[in-house]
């Protein structure tokens, strides 16, 4: 059946600000989509409103609005656009929500749009718990005896029926958010209640546990002629009760006999047609008895998902194109696979190679979250590795995940025999619960001498995989037999060819293997190359080597065969982010992915190395060769090796590439752009403070401390606040405003261990500043452009990723705003930056001082780049390979004429215990971008689209720190005006009313009942503005806090954005609703 | 320390590898699979017979062997080679280990083979015989032998694999042998069998799970050797006449094909694989030797009926000429979708039909198991199927 001839025009919506649970995949999923239907001349109409995607490029939609995703906004879209058909499936779960609720409105109906891939009923059937275990029963699956349950008394009924333990999962929600498993009724009470609030519908299932089972995946596809693919199967390490988000998975499953994995392929084709899911990828999750085979069917999801773009990369078979052409009326058979180009996309990949996927979790940064791995997911990244053996793919990912590991063991980062987790009873439990570094413990049991079946008792995964990593650590017991003795330095001799090929077949690094003889990685690597163990690289092909493919995507192993076809003409290699984290994610792949775009406009082949399965970047149609490797400085250098690029990008990357620039420039790899060392001169505290001098720039007064008294020296010197944090490190890790010395001695006692090698910066705290953040490209031709000038809504000592800010600024005079450039082009020159560069600053007093300058691309570029309608990567990367801006024709600096505003999602809803309190230490997950004529109304959006809804009418709680007193008046005063009643705590409550501002007093938690949290959960408060200092989950401002993000109330925690939130309040009840337009009609108006 | 083995090609190519079950030298046809299940079926499946098999997915031996998983009573392929071998079964159904059991039948099972190499030579170079040896490491030696050895092209590998003796079929294993040497009672042989339908199945090498799907559907199965007389065939009043998958060059096999030949029309025929490519030759048709064979369990098949696809299960080397057919009454029901071959024929005027790949799976997708729903229902019916 070919493609449909009555659609023309398709509308697409995203998925939204990246949170845990639902990131970049879905911007991997959506571009593959836009660009899959564009191919096939349809117009395409896309809501997303998130900057920091490839999807929202102005080039790849027709039409695109970044706007917040809500069912109203999407309606006013469809009446401008009068798309014929929805397409819902690529979106992630906010997609699939959205497009259900604006189904339900009727606008389909009216407007004759039809919703294609996946309809209403199919959605509520496999997303509604109860419509869907009635489905399973009709075609004679089981799964898991459970109860749906829509309030507290029916759950705790429910339990007594089925037994503990107990799994509890709200219906409609993302990732398990609010899920959790229940040993007793306390439990079950707790995680009940909280789910029953995260639940669109406020419904939970609680579940028979299958908690040890073994987990598997399908990823299936279906056609319009009833074809049904499965693309890739998955089995997860961590068994059942562990999210499958937060588990180690595998792909091709490990343990199945074929006929036990033939029965789950006919379940996963009988459910995709029993829900309907009429074309495209859907995901179905299983869990095994591991003692008799027996089969429950645990979910299904009727959409492209994580675990799809995870099986695209895992195969080569692009989910999410095919998806997108299906729904337009395609069918497998029609559609070439883009790999062997010969055969068609009906067939089920073959791989001869193991996959291993590992998540990354950020449990630091958010003190009082417990390291517990539950059916919630709490990872915000992932790494995925691909070698020959379990054994390899296993040790690469965990090199790859960049947390310090060169592989499972035997790294140096081994606990010692008396440290305190290796002790019988502390190991038991670590081994039981599951949490992040669970494997480590598992590697670590073993080589303790604990028996595999022990192990196997304590955490339920499969023996394979213990058998397995037991190979390794037996392995590197040999290794350690090698140790150096006597007089010897090292035993780098004792390595022979042998051992050296046996290590790298099971994915030792030459890190490890530098550790077990004592000697450092470019000794063992010289070694290695010299006993001729070289690394090949094999393909990445959908047929295992069936036919040939054309389509260049590698892997390394240590096999007789390479198959790396090194061309001669001009190429560049760019150096990606790895594994998603806080700090460092989606941006830092947008300019990757646009650095491989600008270099194949200017016919230089493009060579991408990640190791991340959910990005663009690794998409094999993003850049000519794609290798799918961890980035450490080994296997980088493998890859010079093989390609020999002419130049290597690491400044769009983020930290990892940057980390691995000075170490592979003294490896003799060409490093394009700013020189490693302007990088260094911008981060050495003495070598900036000359440069600053230099150019007659002012910065807060600061220190470099290496020991504990010397930071309270300086403290003492240049007085309290003062901001410390470590030097080398992205995202404010670690980063803290203290008052005084009391708070210092605290924090160097216990957040970092300062030394010679990792001293601690201590800047004096602007408090009350506005902070700017200024992002500019300079040329090799002395050409230097601002490419935007954002003011911060939050004042300086939030961390810049966390806080909102404005491009254009709309506070600061023209002629800040000028001092800014005029410092920003001085410090590009100086510096001697080729590329891009970041720069901070506060303004206090009307004085500008310089906090940071960062030559490299920073997590803004995106968002500057949408909001002035120029891709400034793409600048940027040309201008590393020698163009000048003019020639590129952005010398001049462009400022819109109308307002971008960007605000930080956060992921405190899934840490309960932890204080939604911003601070420096970056903690938001993604963003959102607000774009409007008003700069109030771009506020309302960029607000609207990270979920804090603004009200229009009811009840404002305020609560304000003495120090925000005094601006609070005329936001209350506002707020009054606007016809809303002012609830306030006792201080602020005679504040107001000495300033004339009627308000009504409410008691603090601590004072009676009822009390604000009382208000909060009684749903009698709409907005809460709490600026009450007192971190930590002690007090009420954290009470409130709390109350407020659990009930999914908007809440506020500085002044500034209390302003900025009722003139964003004020506009919107102006303009009698939220008005929308394309990205490319704001351009045209700029041009 | 497992015991060096060397592959060597009749081109002279050498992979080194090592032992992981038995020992010694094999000379046969190397052919691969790229299944990423089903060892255990594949290396018991008689079509493999003279070839020794690798396994393009690395990893094998993870889910050990069973007594249940098995497609005839031994191990058919000349040596099993490997990435890696998992000696750690871990299946609650997994009675022996992959070493255990190849020891067992003494067949060399070898690893750490660079098989992707291997399947990349295979794919490029065509199909060719080989020699693995524990013995003799000297690749010159190594590659003359296995340019001596006899390969597969016009040689009857089916009598090798055949039964002895003709056999019941009953609940799911071979129930008891029959003696259809002088006269017999066709009534009283079918009597014990359960079942609607008597089915004769013409034994070149047939997989177990044939026999099972058929049973499954409510079949009397006896099962005959390859060399049966069309006549001994009519003499049992089959309702149908099943004829299986087998080893080697279908080209030699020219006895089941006159078998075949004389029985047209004469008793619903149904026919898989070597089946398929008797019956092609027995309506006029010639085969050939694919380059490098199909053999997986992903193989994109269209029934040109419906235009559906199914995901087949496929091993063969050789190949009906549809271009050879000239009957306008045979139709081409199935194609492959990778190379545009011959998957399917079926007899407009007859009650025949027959396809190259395999319906009954094992190992692989089950899309194809309407195909004993037709076989039935052609025997119902005695119609032709299309």
């Amino acid at each position: 059946m070919p493609k449909r001839k009555d659609l023309n025009k398709i509308m697409i919506i995203g998925s939204g600000p990246i949170i845990i649970s639902q990131a970049c995949e879905f911007d991997y999923s959506g571009t593959q989509a836009v660009k899959a239907l564009k191919e096939e001349g349809l117009e395409v109409v896309l809501v997303n409103s998130n900057p920091a995607t490839i999807m929202t490029d102005p080039e790849m939609a027709d039409r695109t609005y970044v706007e917040p995703i809500t069912p109203e906004i999407v309606c006013e879209v469809l009446k401008a656009e009068r798309p014929d058909a929805i397409l819902p499936t690529l979106g992630g779960q906010t997609g699939l929500n959205t497009a259900l609720q604006v189904a339900e409105t009727g606008i389909l109906e009216r407007l004759g749009i039809e919703m294609i891939a996946a309809t209403s009923e199919v959605i509520k059937k496999a997303e509604s718990r109860e419509l869907f275990r009635q489905a399973m029963e009709n075609i004679g699956l089981r799964v898991p005896e459970s109860a749906i349950c829509r309030d507290i008394d029916a759950v705790m009924a429910a339990a007594e029926v089925i037994g503990f333990p107990l799994v509890v999962r709200p219906a409609f929600t993302l990732g398990g958010t609010g899920g959790g498993v229940a040993y007793n009724r306390d439990d079950l009470k707790a995680i009940a209640s909280h789910g029953l609030a995260a639940s669109l519908t406020t419904e939970v299932m609680i579940e028979e546990s299958v908690l040890g089972w073994k987990e598997f995946e399908l990823e299936v596809m279906r056609d319009k002629k009833d074809n049904v693919v499965i693309i890739c199967s998955i089995e997860n390490l961590d068994p059942m009760g562990v999210h499958t988000g937060d588990s180690i998975t595998v792909a091709p499953a490990q343990t199945l006999t074929d006929r036990e994995y033939q029965v789950m392929r006919d379940a996963a084709i009988a459910i995709m047609r029993e829900i309907g899911v009429e074309t495209g990828g859907s995901n179905v999750q299983f869990a095994v008895n591991p003692a008799d085979g027996d089969l429950v069917v645990i979910e299904m999801n009727p959409r492209v998902s994580r675990s799809s773009a995870l099986a695209s990369k895992a195969t080569g078979f692009p989910i999410a194109k095919m998806a997108a052409k299906l729904a337009i009326g395609y069918t497998l058979d029609e559609l070439p696979n883009d790999i062997t180009q010969e055969t068609m996309a009906s067939f089920e990949p073959t791989i001869d190679y193991c996959v291993v996927k590992i998540p990354r979790w950020a449990f630091e940064k958010f003190p009082g979250s417990e390291d517990v791995l539950t059916t919630s997911m709490k990872s915000v990244g992932e790494t995925m590795a691909i070698g020959r053996t379990f054994k390899e793919a296993l040790q690469k990912g965990l090199r790859g995940l960049e947390i310090g590991r060169a592989g499972l063991l035997g790294d140096g980062k081994d606990p010692g025999p008396d440290d305190a987790e290796l002790q019988p009873e502390n190991l038991k439990k670590l081994l039981t619960v599951p949490n992040s570094n669970r494997i480590f413990w598992v590697a670590q049991a073993l080589k303790q001498g604990m028996s595999m079946e022990e192990v196997h008792r304590l955490t339920a995964i499969d023996p394979w995989f213990l058998y397995n990593i037991g190979q390794i650590v037996e392995f590197q017991g040999e290794l350690e037999g090698l140790k150096p003795w006597g007089e010897l330095k090292d035993s780098l001799g004792e390595l022979d060819a042998a051992t050296m090929r046996r290590a790298k077949e099971m994915g030792f690094s030459d890190r490890q293997l530098g550790h077990a003889v004592g000697t450092g990685e470019d000794q063992v690597r010289a070694r290695r190359i010299e006993l001729g163990v070289e690394h090949t690289y094999k393909l990445v092909d959908t047929c295992a080597a069936e036919f040939e493919a054309y389509t260049p995507y590698f892997y390394s192993t240590y096999e007789t065969e390479d198959e790396s076809r090194a061309s001669d003409g001009r190429k560049v290699m760019i150096l990606g982010g790895g594994p998603n984290r806080i700090g460092q994610g989606i941006e830092f792949d947008y300019c990757c992915v646009h650095a491989a775009f600008a270099l194949k406009e200017m016919g230089i082949e493009s060579i991408m190395v990640n190791s991340n399965p959910e990005t663009v970047s690794t998409d094999y149609d993003t850049s000519d060769k794609l290798y799918f490797e961890p980035l450490t400085k080994e296997d980088v250098l493998n890859i010079i090796a093989s390609e020999k690029p002419e130049g290597l990008i690491v400044q769009f990357g983020g930290q990892t590439p940057l980390n691995l620039a000075v170490p592979l420039e003294r490896a003799g790899a060409p490093i394009l752009g700013t020189p490693p060392d302007a990088i260094d001169r911008a981060e050495d505290r003495d070598r900036f403070c000359d440069l600053l001098d230099k150019l007659g720039l002012r910065q807060p007064d600061n220190g470099t401390a290496t020991s504990v008294e010397e930071a309270v020296e300086i403290a003492e010197r240049i007085g309290y606040p003062v901001v410390v944090r470590p030097s080398y490190v992205l995202g404010g890790r670690a980063m803290e405003i203290v008052y005084d010395r009391q708070a210092l001695n605290h924090y160097m006692a216990t957040a970092v261990q300062a030394s010679g090698d990792h001293p601690i910066l201590i800047d004096k705290f602007l408090e009350d500043a506005v902070e700017v953040d200024v992002d500019a490209v300079a040329d090799s031709h002395g050409g230097v452009v601002v490419a935007g000038v954002m003011e911060h809504i939050e004042q300086a000592g939030v961390h810049s990723g966390d806080s909102a800010c404005v491009l254009p600024p709309h506070t600061l005079s023209e002629a800040k705003i000028q001092e800014i450039k005029e410092a920003s082009h001085a410090l590009a020159t100086e510096l001697g930056v080729l590329g891009l560069m970041n720069v901070q600053y506060a303004i206090k007093d009307d004085l500008l001082y310089i906090l940071e300058v960062n030559p490299r691309a920073s997590r803004t570029v995106p968002f500057v780049s949408k909001a002035t309608g120029i891709p400034w990567a793409k600048v940027a990367t040309k201008v590393m390979l020698g163009m000048s801006l003019e020639e590129l024709g952005v010398a001049g600096e462009v400022v819109p004429e109308h307002y971008s505003v960007k605000e930080a999602v956060f992921p405190f809803v899934r840490f309960s215990g932890v204080d939604p309190w911003l601070g420096p230490e970056m903690r938001s997950t993604g963003e959102v971008m607000g774009i409007d004529r008003d700069i109030g109304l771009a506020f309302a959006k960029s607000q609207l689209g990270a979920s804090q809804v603004l009200p229009a009418a009811g009840n404002v709680f305020i609560s304000v720190k003495d120090g925000d007193k005094a601006q609070v008046v005329d936001i209350a005063s506002k707020f009054h005006r606007l016809g809303f009643e002012i609830k306030a705590t006792a201080g602020t409550h005679a504040y107001l009313s000495e300033h004339g501002i009627t308000s009504s007093r409410i008691a603090k938690v601590s004072e009676s009942r009822p009390h604000v949290v009382d208000a909060i959960v009684n749903g009698e408060i709409d907005l809460v503005i709490n600026t009450a200092g007192g971190k930590g989950p002690v007090g009420d401002a954290y009470k409130i806090r709390r109350s407020a993000l659990d009930r999914g109330l908007a809440y506020i925690t500085t002044i500034a954005a209390a302003r900025a939130t009722v003139d964003a309040v004020e506009s919107m009840l102006k303009s009698d609703h939220l008005t929308v337009t394309p990205l490319q009609d704001y351009y045209q108006v700029g041009d | 320390m497992a015991l060096e083995a060397l592959l060597a090609l009749e081109d002279g190519t050498t992979f080194p590898c090592r032992a992981f079950a038995g020992s010694g030298e094999v000379a046969a046809e190397v052919c691969f699979n790229t299944a990423m299940t089903g060892y255990q079926e594949a290396i018991t499946d008689p079509s493999y017979t003279g070839q020794m098999l690798a396994m393009t997915y690395p990893l094998i031996g993870n889910y050990g062997t069973n007594p249940e998983d098995v497609e005839s009573a031994a191990v058919r392929v000349s040596a099993f080679l490997v990435k890696e071998y998992l000696d750690f079964p871990s299946n609650f159904r997994s009675s022996k280990s992959l070493k255990e059991y190849l020891d067992d039948a003494g067949v060399l099972g070898v690893e750490g083979l660079d098989t992707r190499a291997l399947t990349r030579h295979l794919r490029i170079r065509g199909a060719m015989k080989g020699v693995l040896s524990t013995q003799d490491q000297d690749p010159a030696s190594l590659t003359q032998k296995a340019k001596d050895s006899p390969g597969l092209l016009g040689i009857d590998l089916v009598k090798g694999v055949t039964c002895v003796q003709p056999y019941r079929w009953q609940e799911g294993k071979v129930w008891e042998n029959l003696d259809l040497s002088g006269d017999f009672d066709a009534e009283a042989l079918w009597a014990p069998s359960q079942g609607r339908y008597k089915v004769a199945c013409l034994d070149c090498g047939i997989k177990y799970n044939i026999l099972r799907r058929l049973e499954q559907r409510g079949m009397k199965l006896i099962v005959l050797p390859a060399d049966t007389s069309p006549e001994t065939i009519l003499r049992l009043q089959p309702d149908g006449l099943f004829l299986s998958n087998g080893p080697g060059d279908p080209a030699a096999v020219t006895y089941v094909v006159d078998t075949v030949k004389e029985l047209l029309g004469q008793v619903p025929t149904f026919g898989i694989c070597l089946g398929h490519q008797m019956i092609g030759q027995a309506l006029g048709g010639n085969t050939f030797k694919l380059k490098f064979g199909h053999r997986g369990a992903n193989q994109p098949v269209m029934d040109l009926a419906t235009t559906k696809v199914e995901i087949t299960s496929q091993n063969h080397g050789f190949c009906v000429d549809a271009e050879t057919i000239d009957d306008p009454a045979v139709v081409m029901t199935h194609v492959n979708l990778n190379d545009r071959t011959l998957e399917g024929l079926a007899h407009k005027e007859l009650p025949l039909f027959c396809v190259q790949y395999h319906p009954e799976a094992a190992p692989g997708p089950h899309d194809a198991d309407y195909l004993f729903d037709r076989f039935q229902e052609m025997m119902e019916t005695g119609k032709p199927p299309v």
